[in-house]
């Protein structure tokens, strides 16, 4: 069984202009939702209280609020945690009490509401710590950036091909940050570990569509590079879709099945394969192409450096 | 020619036999245990075992397995309701010779154990159980050694018959104090008490300052001094805590260092956190001194502060003391401390070293007949509201817990009594594990109750084998004979895998099998890029056989590549994270380098077996 025909000549090159304009329209859109609306930032990293309970019948999370207000918590949020029995309760780090006394003045609310109720889980992140954790999730991100641009520049030696890496390698983080922000996802500890896997993971597919342009253009120095690059995303094309539909496949079933505490972090890899996906297809080649690259940039040729060395 | 090696077949076979015989621990689930270890740390020898068991059978608790692991009984246990009852029964009946722990313990039989193999220990969010993270506060540890250097200057300076006016803490370039000052009286020679800093404090750096009334003489720590009391607190601590975790009958804890200057505590199956904060975080210890019957409480009080040499102390209940400065002996002197029922009520009985015990008869032979008081020294950090601001202090309570005539001559080992029944267990606690050097702080605290652990488990597996399960269909339809090589493949993967992180002790968190989940789906990355490659080729027209091998010649390259991207990040997360993410990134990273293995060598060693050798096959089924 095959999905692409092994003849397929879509020109992406050819429509390019019109995946740039889409990307960056993602892109814009992603920036202005992460500046105005921001993050639902977890626990992790604002430091606060994450309480999450078990109650034997259906539980109301606007009566817990009430409840919870009336006994002088303020801005505190209550959600369905995974299933209607169960909620999950943030607050902000606590003044002046102790996380201890906190706690149990708010068991004392769920217990009002169901005698039976059951604290499975309890989470006191100090806002220092939060702030640690923040600094370190920036510098992860920053620092993969980096490591992978060093990787791919002594890899491919083209600066137009590490470009294009690059160029993907931001462009697929940011759009899943900004389906963090536009959705109100709790972004967490575990989604920056997603994110990583998604930097790591787009590029594996870029990579693979260069190592193919690498290999094309050593082939046949003489063809244009557009027809080369077409070609080379067309001939891994089958590939491409094919590791992200297995991927996407055990990423969907982790989503669903997987629990309330991985769904945001499957939701980032979700988005993030989706986006890795296209942008090794419609935009990474594109950008190298747009930089000029030619053969000459990945093989320069010897008759210049036969012209060099002579006397 | 489609061929392969004969020793890269031996490889291959070696690789997975071992795998399959490394990851099998993990496979046989695990049973209600109770540990049982015994009081002071020494193993149980097979009498102790027997004893234990005999004893079990004989109230009707039915032990369903029992060995010794690592010099303490692990008893198995076929129900949670007869493992209760079977600690209920140890703790009353051995309460003076060993202590007990709850915990779960593989069903792995015993000749895996016996060769080093143990199943992947779980995560806290896996098993349930308490997390903390200390800041251990280091400016706390100076502050301390300063309060003992102040002392002994003190004392050395009355021994020398040097007139002094105070001796100070000061803080010289810094925050906080980081040396002392002696203050002496108007024209005196500042000689003596130079003399008497250099003997006690020979390592402070000793200079004469401007400014006061008479002479002033300051004695500072260096800055390498300050870190090395800054580190040895910090390691202090870390012994201080293991032992008071030790105490507190967990099964498996972890204490680490994390960082600089925190700890982190790491207790599976513990629910109750501010019991267990209560007792790990306690900044405590004792004091002996004599109480001063020269000098009248109630004039102190008036004059609101206490005689040269005495010190004003409050008992528990409220009473003014004077107290001499001198310490007769500290907590850092004493080698035991257990509970004891003595005519008074409840004690604790105590065994001082041989310094302690040499200072306590000196003591005791000059004093009889005199009253001798035990203060209980606690610290703690509390937030107060100063003008608006939260502000965090650190408050020290000296309590005087005990006043007694000194009845008779003893040395080093003698009882505390004037307590109660929770507060003298308590107080050995402390004692025994000994003191911490610098205040604690709880600044991150994560508790995961014990349906939840499961409830993950329960998910996470079932979100794998689905997984697998889709992409096997996948794989078959797609790929078909070829399919059914990747999956042969895939499933040694996850083999591979389990053995790896088995062996690596690595635990196991939810993160870390979301890990596998995402690894089982990249893994099938390489076998895709192969077998596209080879589908190329057909098409290209070479023999099945030659396609065979330049799939693999040609896929190489970027299957190295993009696995590198991937690694690159694991490794960057690696270093950065902590926990559950930590176990992620372990994950991510040996996936790739096993599924590397397995689609390069374990695959191509199979399709060689079904196509390669004399075979030559006219068509493929890909």
């Amino acid at each position: 069984m095959e999905f692409f025909k092994s003849n397929s000549r879509v020109a992406f090159m050819g429509t390019r202009k019109l995946w740039y304009a889409v990307s960056a329209t993602l892109f814009v859109i992603s920036l202005v939702a992460l500046f105005t609306k921001g993050l639902n930032l977890g626990v992790d990293f604002t430091g606060g209280i994450t309480i999450e309970a078990k109650f034997t019948s259906e539980a109301r999370p606007e009566q817990l609020r009430t409840g919870l207000e009336r006994a002088g918590f303020e801005d505190v949020q209550v959600q369905n945690f995974g299933s209607s029995r169960d909620v999950a309760i943030r607050l902000p780090p606590p003044e002046g009490q102790s996380p201890d006394e906190v706690r149990a003045e708010i068991e004392g609310v769920l217990k009002a509401a169901d005698p039976n109720v059951v604290v499975s889980r309890l989470e006191v992140v100090g806002p220092q710590v939060g702030a640690e954790l923040r600094n370190s999730a920036v510098v992860a991100l920053i620092s993969t950036l980096i490591l992978i641009f060093i990787y791919v520049f002594i890899r491919f030696h083209a600066w137009q091909l590490s470009a294009g890496a690059i160029f993907a390698a931001i462009h697929d983080p940011v759009i899943v940050l900004g389906v963090f922000a536009l959705s109100g996802i709790v972004f967490d500890l575990s989604v920056v570990a997603a994110l990583l896997a998604v930097i790591g993971y787009s590029l594996n597919d870029t990579v693979v569509v260069f190592d193919r342009i690498r290999e094309r253009f050593d082939a046949n120095k003489r063809m244009a590079p557009v027809e080369v690059l077409n070609q080379s995303v067309n001939q891994t094309l089958s590939r491409t879709i094919m590791t992200s539909l297995t991927t996407l496949v055990v990423v969907l079933v982790l989503l669903l099945l997987g629990g309330p505490v991985l769904q945001p972090f499957s939701w980032a890899l979700v988005v993030g394969i989706l986006v890795g996906t296209y942008s090794s297809i419609y935009i990474a080649a594109s950008v190298a192409l747009d930089m000029g690259l030619t053969a000459e940039s990945l093989f320069p040729t010897r008759k210049k450096l036969a012209i060099d060395d002579m006397p | 020619m489609l061929e392969f090696a004969r020793w890269k077949y031996i490889l291959v076979a070696a690789v997975l036999v071992l795998a399959t015989v490394f990851a099998l621990p993990n496979v046989f689930g695990e049973d209600a245990a109770l540990q049982v270890a015994r009081k002071d740390r020494s193993a149980i020898e097979a009498d102790g075992q027997r004893s234990v068991e005999d004893f079990l059978r004989g109230k009707g608790v039915t032990v369903s397995r029992s060995y010794i692991d690592n010099g303490r009984l692990m008893l198995h246990f076929s129900e949670v309701p007869e493992q209760l009852k079977a600690r209920d029964l140890v703790n009353e009946n051995f309460a003076r010779d060993y202590v007990t722990a709850l915990s779960f313990a593989s069903r792995a039989p015993d000749w895996l154990r016996n060769i080093g193999l143990r199943p992947m220990p779980l995560g806290l969010d896996l098993r349930g159980g308490l997390y903390l993270l200390y800041q251990v506060d280091v400016d706390g540890a100076v502050a301390q050694v300063l309060e003992v250097y102040e002392q002994d200057l003190r004392r050395a300076l009355s021994q020398d018959n040097v007139q002094f006016i105070d001796v100070v803490q000061v803080a010289e370039g810094t925050v906080k104090p980081n040396g002392l000052r002696v203050l002496l009286p108007t024209g005196a020679d500042p000689a003596p008490a130079r003399e008497a800093i250099r003997r006690v404090l020979p390592d402070l750096t000793i200079s004469a300052q401007p400014g006061g009334v008479g002479p002033i003489l300051q004695a500072l720590l260096t800055a390498t001094q300050l870190k090395e009391r800054q580190d040895y607190a910090i390691s202090q601590n870390l012994t201080t805590i293991r032992n008071r975790v030790n105490e507190l009958g967990v099964s498996e804890p972890v204490v680490q260092r994390q960082g600089i200057d925190r700890i982190a505590v790491q207790l599976p199956g513990v629910q109750n956190s501010a019991e267990v904060k209560d007792i790990l975080g306690k900044v405590a210890t004792l004091e002996f001194r004599l109480v001063d019957i020269q000098n009248s409480v109630s004039d102190a009080v008036q004059r609101g502060r206490a005689p040269f040499g005495s010190k004003l102390y409050e008992t528990r209940e409220g009473q003014p003391t004077l107290l001499k400065r001198d310490i007769i002996v500290t907590g850092d002197q004493l080698i035991d401390a257990t509970t004891a029922a003595t005519e008074q009520g409840p004690g604790v009985s105590v065994k001082l070293d041989a310094s302690g015990g040499e200072e306590m008869l000196r003591t005791t032979r000059a004093n009889l007949g005199k009253p001798m008081a035990v203060v209980f020294i606690e610290q703690r950090r509390e937030e107060v509201d100063v003008g608006g601001q939260k502000v965090q202090r650190d408050i020290k309570e000296e309590k005087v817990i005990n006043t007694a005539t000194i009845q008779g001559i003893f040395s080093n080992s003698f009882q505390i009594t004037g307590l109660g029944v929770n507060e003298a267990r308590e107080l050995a606690l402390l004692l025994r594990a000994g003191a911490l050097a610098a205040p604690i702080f709880v600044i991150e605290e994560r508790v995961v109750g014990p349906g939840l652990g499961k409830e993950n488990i329960a998910k996470g597996t079932t979100a794998l084998m689905i997984g697998m399960a889709l992409l096997f269909v996948f794989m078959l339809v797609y790929y078909k004979m070829f399919g059914v090589v990747a999956n042969i493949v895939l499933l040694a993967n996850v083999v591979l895998l389990a053995a790896l992180l088995t062996l690596f002790k690595a635990a196991l968190s939810l993160p870390g099998i979301a890990g596998i989940v995402l690894t089982v789906g990249m893994a099938v990355d390489a076998n895709v890029l192969i077998y596209e490659r080879i589908r190329e080729e057909i098409r290209n027209g070479v023999t099945p056989q030659t396609a065979i091998s330049k799939g693999f010649e040609k896929a190489f390259s970027a299957i190295a590549d993009s696995n590198i991207t991937t690694l690159i990040a694991g490794i960057v997360l690696w270093a950065f994270g902590t926990g559950p993410i930590r176990g992620f990134a372990v994950v991510l990273s040996l996936g790739i380098l096993t599924s590397m293995f397995t689609s390069l060598l374990g695959s191509r060693a199979l399709l060689t077996l079904v196509y390669g050798g004399a075979r030559r096959p006219e068509k493929l089924s890909i």
